[in-house]
């Protein structure tokens, strides 16, 4: 499952890249997002309720961050459980480029689920996690557009 | 007699009439005082070790009874789930059969297993809780892949290379030397995909546990309750057998699946005696296509010798046939007993030899599905048959009957050990090249072609082997138990009669097909019959319903019965009569002297033997009612010739089936309508293999991506023609009803059928299966 997008934000390039590590704007992106914490200097913890075809329930995400070369680009690796309801691993690669005032965002989403996650239909999984994908680089764009950051 | 409701009329079936309106009772219909809800913990990983599970937060949720590990299986001492039939390996060495602890202790094997379970007072409730468990794995390496099976992680302890055995059937050395002698060798690669069963009511089940007298009850979904009984009684541990009474009521579809004994009703039985409250569990779908036993998965190595007279000379077959991560409980005989013994087909192939290794793989255990073994042994014979016309440029219909064993050569012994008794294969052909005008098809691809399609013709000549027997042969060669069927009349003061059979109907219509046995028999109308089944406390024993066996050895263990009842109302009425046993003849209900002419019905005989003023006493017991129990000589070997034509549009790789011909050999037949019913839902079986369905594990994670009805493709009404079917008929020389069977045969026969109609469309020798769409496709442009 590999998926990507892109999003122009109204903010310069650096302050796009600092918005990006702080967790208090990762949760007002990230819809169901009940919590998250920076554990380390490249680590974050997340909890996220969320509900994908049949299957409802909170998922535990830890996130590490990678590949830093900022404030250009850098990876997400997630680990996702959700108990019963399955798990998921990904990978976001994140790059940064400026466009004057605004900053062109682009992502690659790659990942795989496991457990009840996995048997819902491949079609529903695909288009339930492109949509949390996109929701999220939608809602940071917001954020800027309202000057919310 | 022949009547409208006897045997050979095309009597409606009166079980429908409850189905169609929503009274029929399942399993999941019935409920109990007091009765809590179960739902299984099942693991989400394919291979990994259990290094602690947190049952605290799910033993907290609301309306949560109990919580149980298969810990708490194992000391209450809950065996694990047997295979019943011992396959031995070709150095004589016994199969390796691991341990299979009903739930999950160390290590979770396939994705889909069961590892905790959780008892609460509402469904939700036991959902909830079983979502808050919280299980510790180490995820391990899988290994998902039928043919690299061997070399991968191995999975258990005691089974080296993931390989349960090694098995041989066969002359190797006169083979090889027919290969040696051979004018033309015709080999494939087959690969026979894997199908997930899909009856339309998912499996259930429901224990009870009666704290007064001791004994158990379980309602479940299973085509044989007494194996059932039987298992997890002296294998399982459950309970003693005459304690545990198992029922299974109106069931919905089996086709193999519900054959076997699984972990979720060894777990609802336990439960309930563990709690003294009744137990529900009820499988959801995805429950269904991740643990109920899976179909074929073979992957095979054929080739087809032949001289230059285009006879058969050698037949070598070698296979790795997919067990899944356990062996099921009859999963052993599917690729060995079931297979290799039919790779003669209807051919006088005099040299064969066959190697199967059976393999573990992180996957969904893998059983007997609809034509179990027999489907896989055509395929492998029909493909090479048409690819070795094709090589030879000769009538895919010629060649076949060149090397049809001719009907005066039976009882005919093949060299896979089995004696076929009787049939006519050439007729069967005859009308099938008939009924599908094949004098034609050259138009109608002419007509094809210039629509831009491609169109194609395809035969399959298939042979099965049902009502799997008799039992000594069976269990010298490993099987666990009989292979026999028990039946009970019991006749009413007032003639009526109810037959009580060992065999269990979950949609084929017995209740219909066994009163018109009786009603024919006795002479007695078709409404005073009652035919029971599915319940180990009204039967004495039974093997159930599986391998097309219903009418073979059900049918003619009811007839057995059926001749003792008229043996002693023919005593019953000698006395009646003023004449002597010998000399009262039964027929079309009525028993007569032959010296006096005088007669007596059925029901005036019953009605004596229940009010004994007419007979002696100390001579003749009063009442009439008798059992029997039938083992049969032999196998009964249905064949027949099936005949696809498609049409594909190459631009969209649509598969179009033109039309479906199959003209079936099933011996005598007693009811026409059902048993066309029964091949119409075999053919769907089997088209639907070949055009459609999948059972698909991602081969990084080992998640059965094919998971629900929006990745399983099943076949729809849409996807089916108006289907052409008709039989000929060579009776079954030893049962008494001259029947073979037909439960099986409309799977067994097709799919090798569309394949061929559809490589012969795209002018390819092989193609994968299923001919999906896609595949079509990419075939037609030669990727």
């Amino acid at each position: 499952m590999e998926q990507s997008g892109e999003q122009l934000i109204q903010a310069i390039q650096l302050d796009v890249w600092n918005a990006l590590h702080d967790p208090e704007v990762l949760k007002k992106c990230l819809d169901g997002c009940l919590s998250m914490e920076r554990v380390s200097d490249h680590q974050f913890q997340a909890v996220v309720s969320a509900k994908i075809g049949p299957v409802r329930a909170k998922f535990n995400a830890l996130i590490h961050v990678e590949n830093l070369a900022p404030p250009d680009s850098y990876t997400l690796v997630v680990d996702v459980k959700g108990g019963v309801a399955g798990f998921g691993k990904g990978t976001a690669d994140i790059s940064l480029s400026s466009m004057g005032d605004t900053t062109n965002l682009t992502y690659t989403v790659k990942g795989h689920v496991g457990g009840r996650l996995a048997q819902i239909g491949s079609r529903l999984i695909v288009s339930a996690s492109r949509k949390m994908a996109d929701s999220f680089f939608a809602n940071f764009a917001k954020l800027w557009a309202e000057n919310q950051v | 007699m022949t009547t409208e409701t006897g045997i050979g009329a095309s009597v409606k079936r009166k079980e429908d009439a409850r189905f169609i309106t929503g009274k029929g009772r399942y399993t999941d219909d019935i409920n109990l005082v007091n009765q809590t809800y179960l739902v299984f913990a099942r693991s989400p990983y394919a291979h990994a070790k259990i290094n602690g599970i947190d049952l605290e937060p799910a033993k907290a949720t609301p309306g949560v009874v109990a919580v149980f590990t298969g810990k708490d299986l194992a000391a209450d001492e809950i065996g694990d789930l047997p295979c019943g039939w011992m396959v031995k390996s070709k150095d004589g060495s016994d199969m390796i059969s691991p341990s299979h602890p009903p739930i999950a202790i160390d290590k979770v094997n396939y994705v889909g297993e069961p590892y905790a379970l959780v008892i609460a007072d509402t469904p939700d409730a036991a959902r909830n809780g079983a979502e808050a468990i919280e299980a510790n794995f180490e995820v391990l390496e899988a290994v998902l892949s039928t043919a690299d099976a061997t070399s991968g992680p191995q999975i258990h302890e005691n089974a080296p290379n993931n390989r349960s055995y090694d098995w041989e059937l066969g002359d190797k050395d006169a083979t090889d030397t027919a290969f040696d002698n051979a004018a033309h060798i015709t080999k494939l690669d087959i690969v026979n995909n894997r199908l997930i069963p899909n009856a339309i009511e998912t499996r259930a089940a429901l224990g009870d546990f009666d704290s007064s007298t001791g004994n158990y009850t379980l309602y479940t979904t299973s085509q044989n309750p007494h194996v059932e009984r039987l298992i997890l009684a002296a294998f399982v541990n459950v309970a003693p057998e005459a304690r545990l009474r198992v029922i299974s009521p109106d069931v919905g579809g089996g086709f193999g699946s519900k054959i076997f004994v699984y972990a979720e009703e060894t777990a609802v039985i336990w439960a309930a005696g563990k709690l003294g409250r009744p137990v529900k569990w009820r499988a959801e779908r995805t429950e269904s296509f991740l643990g109920d036993a899976h179909g074929r998965d073979h992957v095979t190595h054929a080739e087809l010798a032949i001289d230059d007279d285009g006879k058969f000379t050698g037949l070598r077959v070698s296979t790795k046939a997919n067990m899944g991560a356990y062996l099921s409980t009859f999963a052993s005989s599917v690729p060995t007993y079931l297979y290799g013994t039919l790779l003669a087909g209807q051919y006088t192939t005099p040299n064969i030899y066959v190697e199967v290794q059976a393999v573990f793989t992180n996957t969904c255990s893998v059983d007997a599905y609809r034509g179990a073994g027999r489907p896989e042994a055509t395929f492998v014979v029909e493909r090479l048959v048409e690819t070795a016309a094709r090589e030879l440029n000769m009538d895919p219909a010629e060649l076949r009957r060149k090397n049809f064993i001719p009907p005066d050569a039976f009882p005919y012994e093949t060299p896979v050990a089995l004696t076929y008794d009787t049939g006519n294969y050439g007729i069967s052909l005859d009308k099938a090249l008939d009924l599908a005008d094949v004098a034609g098809f050259e138009s109608r691809r002419s007509d094809s072609e210039s629509r831009g399609k491609k169109r194609g013709l395809g035969y399959s000549c298939y042979i099965e082997a049902c009502g799997l027997a008799p039992s000594q042969v069976a269990i010298s060669l490993g099987a666990g138990v009989g292979l026999f069927e028990s039946a009970e009349i019991r006749v009413d003061v007032t003639g009526s009669v109810t037959a009580i059979t060992g065999s269990h109907s979950h949609g084929q219509g017995h209740e219909t097909t066994f009163a018109q046995l009786i009603s024919d028999r006795f002479g007695i109308p078709f409404e005073s019959v009652d035919v029971v089944h599915g319940d180990t406390g009204r039967s004495d024993y039974g093997l159930g319903t599986y391998g097309s066996r219903s009418i073979a050895v059900g049918g003619s263990a009811l007839m057995s019965a059926a001749d003792k009842i008229i043996a002693k109302g023919k005593k019953i009425a000698a006395h009646m009569l003023n004449s002597n046993e010998d000399n009262v003849d039964f027929a079309d209900g009525r028993f007569t002297a032959a010296d006096t002419n005088e007669s007596l019905a059925f029901g005036e005989v019953a009605f004596s033997a229940y009010v004994p003023g007419n007979f002696p006493l100390e001579e003749l017991e009063p009442g009439l009612s008798e059992k029997a129990f039938y083992d049969p000589a032999n196998f009964t070997y249905p064949a027949g010739a099936h005949i696809c034509e498609v049409e594909i549009d190459p631009d969209t790789g649509v598969t179009e089936i033109a039309q479906f011909v199959a003209v079936d050999d099933f011996g005598n037949v007693i009811n026409p309508m059902i048993v066309e019913g029964q091949v119409h839902g075999g053919l769907a079986q089997g088209i639907g293999q070949a055009l459609l369905e999948h059972g698909i594990y991602d081969a990084d994670s080992g998640n059965l991506i094919t998971g629900s009805y929006l990745d399983y493709a099943m076949p729809r009404a849409d996807h089916l023609p108006d289907f052409t079917v008709d039989t000929t008929v060579t009776p079954c020389t030893h049962n008494p009803l001259g029947v073979k069977g037909c439960g099986e045969a409309g799977a067994i026969g097709s799919t090798a059928a569309v394949m061929n109609a559809v490589t012969d469309a795209l002018g390819v020798i092989d193609m994968p299966m299923p001919a999906t769409p896609e595949t079509v496709w990419k075939v037609a442009r030669g990727a």
